[in-house]
C-alpha cells in the first residue's frame, strides 16, 4: 500500500490546493500516469504518480488545500489486496482554513506536515520556533540546523523593526495568481541571492553557420516541422554538460548532489507577467527536431496554465533566452537548489573579425552564472566555451 | 478565400496567440511582435494555424512580410486568392 502525497513543486510551495482528480478509486495507474492537478503558485500542473498500482480511494476532495506531504490517495500496489474499509478514515487531512483569521497548521491533531533532523527539532524547541510550514533545504526538502538557524537570525533580523512574523504564506490561505507567482518567485531570487555565491562568465557564440542551417532545413518544412535557434541553444547546453557534470545538480545540506540526468530547465515569460522554468527532461538525449517538439509542446502547456508535476519540480540547470527582441545579454539569477543558470542574448549581426578582416557576423553572447560552492570560473569559462562551441554547429538530420 | 474571411482568420487566430490584446487597439502599421509581445514560438505557432486554416505555409524567408497586421492581411490575400 502506498500514500500518494501533495508534492513539494519547488522549495518555496508549502501548500497545494486539489483542484481535479483524474484518476477514480478502482483506476489502474502506471507510473507517470497523470493523477490529479494541483494549483500551486505556480499556475495548474498535473501530478503524476511514482508507482504502478491501483487507485485505493481518494483522501483530499476537490476544492481542498493541503499542505506540502498530505495524504491525497492510497495506492494499493498490483497483486495486493483491497485494504479493509477503515484505511482511509483513518489518516486525518490537515486542512488549510479558507479563513485568513484562522491560524492554518494549528488546532486539530495532526501528523507533522514536515520531515526535520533531530538536531533541527532541539534547536527550534529550544527557541520556540514554528517548524510547520517552513521549508528545508536537506534531502527530500527535510528541515535541517542550519534551516533552523536561519529562521531565528530572520527573526532577530525583523524584531527590532516588528514584532516576529509567521513565513508570509503561512498566515492566510496561499496568494493565487499573479500576487502568488510573484512571491513564489521572489521567494526563490531570495534565497538564491541570500545563500549562493554567485560568479559570472560571457562569451560570444559566432552562431552565423547556425542561422544558415537552420534556415536550409527550415526552408523545406511545413512550419509544424521547423527548428528555432532557441532548440539549438538548449540541445547545446545539455550536451556540453556531459564534460561538465559540476554544472548539473542540486547544492543541498551543504553538499553538491550530482544529478544523473540532464534535465534542462526552459525560463518561459508568461504573458501578463511572471515566469516558470520547467525542465525538458533528457534533454541531452534528443536529436534536434525531437527537442524543438518538446520545447514546444511545453512553452503552449505552460501558456495554457497546464503543466506536469517532474517538469516544474525536478530541473537540473536552466536556460534562460532572451529570444528574438531582446537585448545582448542577460546574467541569470540560479534557482536554488541548481547550481548554474545558462543565459543567450537576442542574437544579432555585429562587427566581428574573421581571418584578419572585419566582417558582419550573427553573434549570440552567452553567459553562466554558477554557484562558486561548486565550481570555479575556470571550469565555468571552459564549460561555457563548450556550450558555444554547440550551439554554433547544431546537428540537424 | 474572399479578403474579408481571410482578415477574420487571421484576426481569430492572433487572438488564440495574444488572447488578451484588443486588436482593434493595435494600428494596422505596428509590428505584432511589439505590439502583442509575441515571441518566436508564439509567432511560430500563428503560422502553424495559417497553415492548418489557409493552407499558406509561409517560408521563413518571407516573415518580414507578415510583421505588420497590414502587411500579413496583403501577402495572405496575395497568396490566398492566388492560389
Amino acid at each position: 500500500m502506498g500514500v500518494f502525497r501533495m508534492p513539494s513543486l519547488g522549495a518555496d510551495m508549502e501548500a497545494g490546493k486539489l483542484v481535479e482528480w483524474l484518476k477514480r478509486a478502482g483506476d489502474a495507474i502506471a507510473a507517470g500516469d497523470v493523477i490529479a492537478v494541483v494549483e500551486t503558485q505556480k499556475g495548474a500542473i498535473e501530478v503524476e504518480a511514482f508507482e504502478s498500482g491501483i487507485v485505493e480511494s481518494h483522501l483530499v476532495a476537490v476544492g481542498q488545500t493541503v499542505p506540502v506531504g498530505t495524504p491525497l490517495a492510497m495506492i494499493r500496489g498490483e497483486g495486493t489486496a483491497a485494504a479493509p474499509a477503515a484505511g482511509p478514515a483513518a489518516v486525518p487531512v490537515p486542512q488549510i482554513a479558507p479563513s485568513p483569521a484562522a491560524p492554518p497548521l494549528s488546532g486539530a491533531p495532526q501528523p507533522p506536515a514536515f520531515r526535520a533532523s533531530p538536531a533541527a527539532r532541539r534547536f527550534a524547541a529550544e527557541h520556540a520556533i514554528e517548524l510547520t510550514g517552513m521549508r528545508g533545504s536537506g534531502p527530500d526538502g527535510a528541515i535541517v540546523f542550519v534551516d533552523v538557524e536561519q529562521a531565528l537570525q530572520g527573526r532577530r533580523d525583523a524584531a527590532p523593526a516588528a514584532p516576529p512574523r509567521p513565513p508570509p504564506t503561512a498566515a492566510g490561505p496561499p496568494a493565487t495568481g499573479m500576487a502568488a507567482m510573484r512571491q513564489a518567485i521572489a521567494a526563490a531570487m531570495e534565497r538564491s541571492k541570500r545563500e549562493i555565491p554567485h560568479y559570472y562568465v560571457a562569451h560570444a557564440a559566432d552562431v552565423t553557420a547556425a542561422f544558415d542551417a537552420l534556415a536550409a532545413f527550415n526552408a523545406t518544412r511545413a512550419p509544424r516541422d521547423r527548428v528555432l535557434f532557441g532548440a539549438a541553444l538548449l540541445g547545446a547546453v545539455a550536451r556540453a554538460l556531459a564534460r561538465f557534470p559540476e554544472f548539473n545538480g542540486f547544492h543541498r545540506g551543504g553538499a553538491f548532489e550530482p544529478a544523473p540526468r540532464i534535465h534542462v530547465g526552459m525560463a518561459i515569460a508568461l504573458r501578463g507577467g511572471g515566469l516558470v522554468a520547467p525542465a525538458i527532461h533528457d534533454a541531452d538525449k534528443l536529436a534536434l527536431p525531437d527537442l524543438m517538439r518538446a520545447m514546444h509542446d511545453l512553452a503552449d502547456r505552460v501558456r495554457a496554465g497546464r503543466f506536469r508535476s517532474s517538469e516544474i519540480a525536478d530541473p537540473t540547470i536552466t536556460l534562460t533566452s532572451l529570444g528574438e527582441r531582446g537585448v545582448d545579454a542577460v546574467l541569470g539569477v540560479i534557482y536554488p537548489p541548481q547550481v548554474a543558470i545558462v543565459g543567450a542574448g537576442t542574437p544579432a549581426l555585429r562587427p566581428w573579425v574573421v581571418d584578419g578582416a572585419v566582417v558582419a557576423r550573427r553573434l549570440c553572447r552567452l553567459t553562466l552564472a554558477a554557484d562558486h560552492r561548486v565550481s570555479d570560473g575556470h571550469r565555468g569559462a571552459l564549460f561555457l566555451a563548450e556550450v558555444a562551441r554547440l550551439a554554433e554547429n547544431p546537428e540537424l538530420p | 478565400m474572399t479578403r474579408d474571411e481571410i482578415t477574420a482568420v487571421l484576426f481569430e487566430e492572433i487572438g488564440n496567440v495574444a488572447p488578451e490584446v484588443d486588436l482593434r487597439s493595435v494600428p494596422d502599421g505596428a509590428d505584432l511582435r511589439d505590439a502583442l509581445d509575441i515571441d518566436s514560438i508564439g509567432f511560430l505557432n500563428l503560422m502553424i494555424a495559417l497553415d492548418a486554416r489557409l493552407g499558406i505555409a509561409v517560408p521563413e524567408a518571407d516573415y518580414p512580410r507578415l510583421r505588420t497586421i497590414r502587411g500579413a492581411v496583403e501577402y495572405l490575400c496575395g497568396r490566398g486568392t492566388a492560389a
